[in-house]
């Protein structure tokens, strides 16, 4: 198995292969998937409009996809902001110390975003944090709190990773975007523990991303974690490779490679938070 | 298949030969003397050198060039990781609770599933198996494993941070991105078992919110005291 082997096959086969970012095409299959996988009970994380999917507006330059990643910091940074903010909501000491440093980094993020745009940086949206409603108490309890902090965090991980082939070869951008894409993976990292620590439904909850959706959370993040129980790279079966008790396990395999989010579906989540 | 191998090198090589001679070994060995600076920048615990570190000139491990020698970079960096996690698992540290070793087990598993892909994905282009020095690392002891721990992972995240932009094939590009949030992820966690809440403090997240992103000269500094093995990184693309 050499991966430039196959990779020369297909950029023959597929001359657009070389070019990964092929968001029309990349929807229609996610559009192909997520029938397979979504129910009704999904519903909140779920677009409505599959049609739009598969047409919508995805990044296409640097600029757009600085704005695309501005957006969802925007979302972050405001959504840490009113967390923090909200009485009786974090518990003082460490879970407030965290939530704290997590802001403080999302609220850098949009700082340096526009200082980069300029005047080219998009205005900041009118968030709903309820989602029309359907979190309701999401400043007054807890967990529901920290549920949402872990669906944002995990899918701003997946957001700038779909974006990395549009910065290539960029140093000054694609550094930058990969800079903030691992502080957000640490942030992830951690409310993860912090909602382990919880117990409940996230008892079970690793730092890392098991399967597809291993949140607790329920089917309605399904959508987030759509695809992350990918066990193929680049046309090698990771399960196949040699562990150390014999193969690499299915969950590490998964685990072991955080999954790329297309701009369409991501939008599409964040667009139930935004009035 | 051996044709076509060549084929593809020459394709690979032909792709990179400007950026090659652009940043070629001119360049490195200029970067090289900064080395003590990375190393103190990230607080590596001390370590018996009882061969200098890594031999970086010739007779060594030819890493290639352009994409493929950064991809052998990616494989080096992954081996250093796996063989020190396979280690703190066959020595767990006293005092180590149930959660702990699950977790570590799970980095583990991690590291070595990067490691056998990067060495199957890259076939015939693999550098050989390297030999690693731990000499410096107390494996008993929960404070020096996790000290270690911290700088491998730290160092992993800024090395595929800082070589991102140097990948010319996106696919590879990607690959990178998929594995360094989950080194990121390893770090944030090994860095909240030494202080609850260091998961991303100000050591590695500037005041722009931004995280590590070091050069491949660099980083192979830093993990120079652990690598035995000679390597040879004259074509390794870096700045």
């Amino acid at each position: 198995m050499n991966l430039f082997n196959i990779f020369d096959q297909i950029s023959q086969v597929d001359p657009e292969f070389d070019e990964r970012v092929n968001p029309r095409r990349q929807a229609i299959q996610n559009m192909m998937s997520f029938g397979k996988k979504v129910t009704i009970a999904a519903m909140p994380f779920v677009l409505s409009d599959l049609f739009k999917r598969a047409y919508g507006q995805t990044p296409t330059d640097v600029n757009g996809v600085l704005n695309y990643a501005l957006t969802l910091e925007y979302l972050e940074a405001e959504y840490y902001t009113k967390g923090a903010a909200a009485s009786n909501l974090v518990p003082t000491g460490k879970p407030a110390g965290a939530i704290t440093t997590i802001r403080n980094h999302e609220v850098a993020h949009v700082a340096f975003l526009k200082q980069v745009l300029g005047d080219k940086a998009v205005p900041k949206p009118t968030f709903d944090f309820t989602a029309g409603g359907a979190f309701s108490n999401v400043f007054s309890n807890y967990d529901t709190f920290l549920a949402l902090a872990q669906a944002f965090e995990d899918t701003g991980v997946r957001a700038y990773k779909g974006q990395a082939g549009l910065l290539k070869g960029n140093q000054v951008v694609l550094t930058a975007a990969l800079q903030i894409h691992s502080v957000e993976a640490r942030h992830a990292s951690h409310i993860r523990q912090m909602r382990k620590a919880r117990g409940g439904a996230a008892a079970d909850q690793k730092p890392w991303i098991t399967g597809a959706n291993d949140s607790g959370i329920g089917a309605a993040v399904d959508p987030v974690y759509a695809g992350e129980d990918n066990k193929v790279q680049a046309e090698v079966d990771i399960t196949m490779l040699q562990g150390i008790d014999g193969k690499i396990s299915t969950a590490a395999a998964t685990q072991s490679f955080d999954e790329p989010l297309a701009a369409t579906a991501v939008l599409d989540i964040a667009k139930l938070f935004i009035k | 298949m051996k044709e076509t191998t060549t084929k593809q090198q020459g394709f690979i090589e032909e792709d990179n030969r400007q950026e090659s001679e652009r940043l070629g070994r001119r360049n490195f060995l200029k970067i090289a003397g900064a080395g003590a600076v990375g190393i103190a920048a990230f607080g590596l615990i001390g370590c018996q050198k009882d061969d200098g570190g890594p031999d970086m000139g010739g007779n060594g491990l030819y890493f290639g060039s352009g994409d493929i020698a950064i991809l052998n970079y990616a494989y080096a960096l992954e081996q250093l990781e796996a063989a020190f996690y396979i280690e703190v698992m066959n020595k767990p540290y006293s005092g180590i609770n149930d959660w702990e070793k699950m977790l570590f087990r799970d980095i583990r598993d991690h590291e070595i599933a990067h490691r056998e892909f990067f060495k199957t994905a890259l076939g015939k282009s693999a550098i050989g198996k390297l030999e690693f020095n731990f000499s410096g690392i107390n494996f008993s002891n929960r404070a020096s494993v996790l000290a270690t721990a911290k700088t491998f992972e730290d160092l992993g995240v800024s090395a595929y941070n800082g070589a991102g932009w140097l990948i010319k094939n996106e696919a590879y590009l990607l690959l990178a991105g998929k594995i360094v949030s989950v080194e990121a992820r390893h770090a944030a966690l090994v860095r909240d078992l030494i202080d609850n809440g260091s998961f991303a403090n100000s050591e590695v997240i500037d005041s722009q919110g931004l995280d590590l992103a070091y050069s491949p000269s660099k980083v192979l500094e830093a993990a120079g005291p652990f690598i035995k093995s000679k390597i040879d990184v004259r074509d390794l693309p870096t700045y």
